[in-house]
């Protein structure tokens, strides 16, 4: 079976050591874990998480499966490709040289990037697109010199009124 | 006095963290804990010396060795396992038996002390993260650093421990957690489960109503807020316990049973857990089918009964294999398709249709694919599909079956025929110049010597003592070839009398399983103990034979029947049959008198080196109040047979 990128969704209790063992699960399952961001939600008891993972079909039965029986877990399931609204937030600090700035500032404003913070030597952008657009812009970005970088994750809502309870 | 009333009326009381633990243990009808006293648990043993008239606190001899009773208490009893050990060590050294518990789906709470909350993390004495280090082999875990959440996570963890898929669930309580107080209700864990579930149902419905309105979410929140003292995060994944299945599942099922002409039960451990085992018999009767058995599932069918074949798997009986190959349909109830049962899943799978039944949803698909599968309570299943299913009968799949069972008889004859002219290492013929040399350097390099020879047959030593024992001895054993050999040829006729590890494989666990299966039972029955017996090798024993001092300070009638053949005989089998018999460091050259052991621990015991003194000697053993060794030379070239080897299919059979 083919493997394909897995997106899921899942609201968590907001205590510490969550984060532990759904990070053990993957390890000890062996699946492999793209990206994981979680936050906390309007209930401070829960916190969602965006899970990015590689695998076929039987994997991604098998992952859902396998986070539901975890007592932390009170939802979790796949946001299908097709259905989710899916972005990364990224930070970026860029060399910053006289040459380069009118390029730079172009591909910033091409990419709907926002700058944050300049100082002589660096600038510092916001991105947030979707996963490849950010790849995107950092394939761009490289020719001004990347000093460093943040990426957050993918985070996936569904499109339209589903919300993940239902799902 | 009104207030006093009311205070009556909610039944709270102010109570110290030590107190509601043991407590919380009398409110879940625990009778006994298996432990080992330590710097962290003070008050909790303090607390057990005042209540030792309801709880009966047994010391053992090593941590391990009390998971492993905790454990064969459950096993034996159906309920709740409990062990207590304190930090640190004493809380790594529960690791092996809660994974053992973990992965044969054992009901188990461990509750482990550990450093007050301030020195935490400090890399204080005797402290470890033993929450991270049991994550992967509990199925729940906890830390409380809150006296506030204590009685709740206790009940919280008997729950989750016993319902569902059975599992251990571990909680550490710190120190400062054990001696500050506080107000609260200790009720059993049923209470807390209805609560949960409606409390679940409640919470998804308030989640709900958030979203369509702020003023709903506003009450949902302050309701959970007036909670949070005594039923603070109350979650348990209930949804993991009911039955998940809808009538078009059902029907698929229905379906591929009806047109099934040469249907298989395969039966686990989960049928035990359920206790569905009259249902499958029932189930069997009215689809025709005949019965294949994992080793954790062996005792829920009488060994006697017409449609049990046996155990299935890599040693399993010829004739389960074979009707298995056969089989057009297996409906897999309880089980996990572990490989050590199925062998090359390839094989297994092909041309024939699969059902499986269980009640953990992560099950299905996770080993082999099934065509059909429902999620739920197996008993209510079976007893769902045995009312939609018409009784019938397949006379020419009877046949069949029959031809595989006087096919299997004529092999075992044919292999005690051989077996008798069989007598050790060095007498194997070997066509292999170079295997001979190889086995000729090792004889000189690692003494072979001890390796033993002995006309004294591993299936003898177990009819010898089947004949002693009654239906409901209970029967523990550890790992290896004398595992196998009693999974085989005991002929368990009551569930839950066979205590073993299957899915974990821990040698050194059966002293601690019979201690605590055989106090198990006489706590249940009120009785005093009866005759356990433990089937061990030399190697398993080795392991955690300090247990034999409990055995001895609690006075418990167990036989315990070594087969002693002077090396690790499963790992030799495999290095005689795939390592060309380079028996690296499988010779166990020592020399433990097991007799003079089980004398200076207290015991008694003698060695049995030929049939005629395996009776005397059992005689003896079955008429000891106390623990008795009896310690059988056997020859260190018995092999287990049949067997599939790894990967390996019905075609590859070894039969001996």
């Amino acid at each position: 079976m083919a493997e394909e990128k897995i997106i899921i969704g899942a609201i968590v209790n907001n205590h510490f050591g969550v984060l532990m063992r759904i990070t053990e699960l993957f390890a000890k399952r062996c699946y492999n874990i793209d990206s994981l961001e979680v936050g906390i939600t309007d209930d401070p008891a829960l916190s969602r998480m965006t899970i990015v993972a590689m695998g076929d079909a039987l994997v991604r039965e098998q992952i859902v499966k396998q986070l539901s029986k975890l007592h932390d877990v009170r939802r979790a399931a796949v946001i299908p490709k097709e259905k989710a609204n899916v972005r990364e937030h990224m930070l970026i600090k860029l060399c910053n040289d006289e040459n380069g700035n009118a390029e730079l500032t172009a591909l910033v404003n091409d990419c709907g990037a926002k700058v944050i913070d300049i100082s002589s030597r660096s600038i510092t952008v916001e991105v947030t697109g979707e996963v490849e657009s950010n790849d995107a812009f950092i394939k761009s970005a490289k020719e001004f010199g990347i000093l460093e970088i943040c990426r957050a994750g993918a985070q996936a809502l569904h499109r339209g009124s589903e919300c993940l309870l239902d799902a | 006095m009104q207030l006093k009333n009311e205070n009556n009326s909610t039944n709270k009381e102010m109570l110290n963290g030590a107190q509601i633990v043991v407590r919380s243990l009398i409110a879940q009808r625990t009778d006994i804990v298996f432990g080992y006293p330590g710097g962290q648990v003070l008050d909790i043993y303090d607390e057990l010396y005042k209540h030792s008239d309801k709880i009966k606190h047994v010391i053992s001899a090593h941590e391990q060795g009390a998971a492993h009773a905790a454990d064969g208490y459950a096993r034996a009893t159906g309920k709740v396992g409990v062990v207590l050990a304190t930090s640190g060590p004493g809380a790594t050294n529960l690791v092996t038996g809660i994974a053992t518990a973990y992965l044969d789906s054992v009901p188990m709470v461990a509750i482990t002390g550990n450093v007050a909350t301030a020195l935490l993390g400090k890399d204080s004495f005797q402290e470890v993260d033993i929450l991270g280090i049991t994550i992967p082999v509990t199925k729940q875990n906890y830390i409380v650093k809150d006296i506030n959440e204590l009685a709740h996570t206790l009940r919280e963890a008997f729950a989750i421990a016993k319902n569902g898929r059975p599992g251990p669930v571990l909680i550490d309580i710190p120190r400062d957690v054990q001696t500050a107080s506080c107000e609260c209700t200790i009720v059993a864990d049923e209470d807390m489960l209805a609560y949960s579930h409606t409390s679940k149902l409640a919470s998804n419905n308030s989640k709900a109503a958030s979203q369509a309105s702020k003023a709903d979410s506003q009450t949902s929140k302050t309701a959970s807020q007036s909670n949070t003292t005594t039923e603070s995060s109350t979650h348990i994944n209930i949804s993991s316990y009911v039955n998940q299945y809808t009538s078009e599942q059902l029907a698929a099922v229905v379906a591929l049973l009806n047109i099934s002409k040469r249907p298989y039960i395969y039966c686990g451990g989960g049928v035990l857990a359920a206790c569905a085992e009259e249902d499958v018999m029932r189930f069997a009767q009215q689809i025709d089918a005949c019965i294949g058995c994992s080793m954790m599932g062996l005792t829920a069918i009488p060994a006697s009964h017409p449609r049990n074949l046996g155990m299935t798997g890599m040693h399993g009986r010829e004739a389960a294999i074979r009707a298995k190959d056969r089989a057009d349909l297996v409906i897999g109830i309880g089980v996990r398709f572990s490989d050590r049962a199925t062998g090359n899943k390839a094989h297994y799978t092909a041309g024939t249709r699969f059902i499986h039944i269980d009640i953990d949803a992560a099950e299905i698909d996770k080993n082999i694919s099934v065509d059909a599968s429902l999620v739920g309570d197996i008993k209510q299943i079976l007893g769902q599909l045995c009312a939609l299913l018409p009784a019938r009968e397949l006379l020419d799949w009877r046949d069949e079956i029959a031809g595989f069972y006087v096919e299997e008889q004529q092999h075992l004859a044919a292999q005690r025929g051989q077996s008798s002219g069989c007598v050790s290492a060095s007498t194997t013929t070997n066509t292999s110049a170079n295997t001979a040399a190889n086995d000729a350097a090792n004889a000189s390099a690692n003494t072979t010597t001890n390796a033993s020879t002995s006309s004294l047959t591993p299936q003898e030593v177990i009819a010898a003592v089947r004949k002693r024992a009654s239906d409901s001895t209970l029967v523990a054993t550890d790992v290896g070839q004398h595992q196998m050999w009693v999974a085989q040829s005991y002929g368990f006729q009551q569930s839950r009398r066979f205590l073993t590890s299957g899915g974990l494989g821990t040698m050194g666990f059966g002293l601690g399983a019979a201690i605590g299966g055989c106090m198990g039972l006489a706590a249940m029955a009120e009785t005093a103990p009866q005759k356990t017996i433990l089937f061990t090798g030399d190697g398993s024993f080795g392991m955690n034979l300090n247990e034999m001092a409990t055995a001895v300070s609690q006075n418990l009638p167990i036989v315990v029947v070594i087969m002693n053949n002077g090396v690790l005989g499963m790992v030799r089998q495999w290095q005689n049959l795939f390592y060309e018999q380079r028996y690296s460091s499988t010779t166990l050259a020592r020399a433990t008198d097991f007799v003079a052991l089980a004398r200076a621990f207290g015991a008694d015991g003698c060695c049995v080196n030929d049939a005629l003194q395996l009776e005397s000697a059992l005689d003896a053993a079955f008429a000891a109040t106390g623990p008795y060794v009896v310690d059988c030379c056997i020859d260190a070239d018995d092999k287990v047979f049949p067997m599939i080897p790894p990967g390996g299919t019905v075609n590859d059979m070894l039969l001996g």
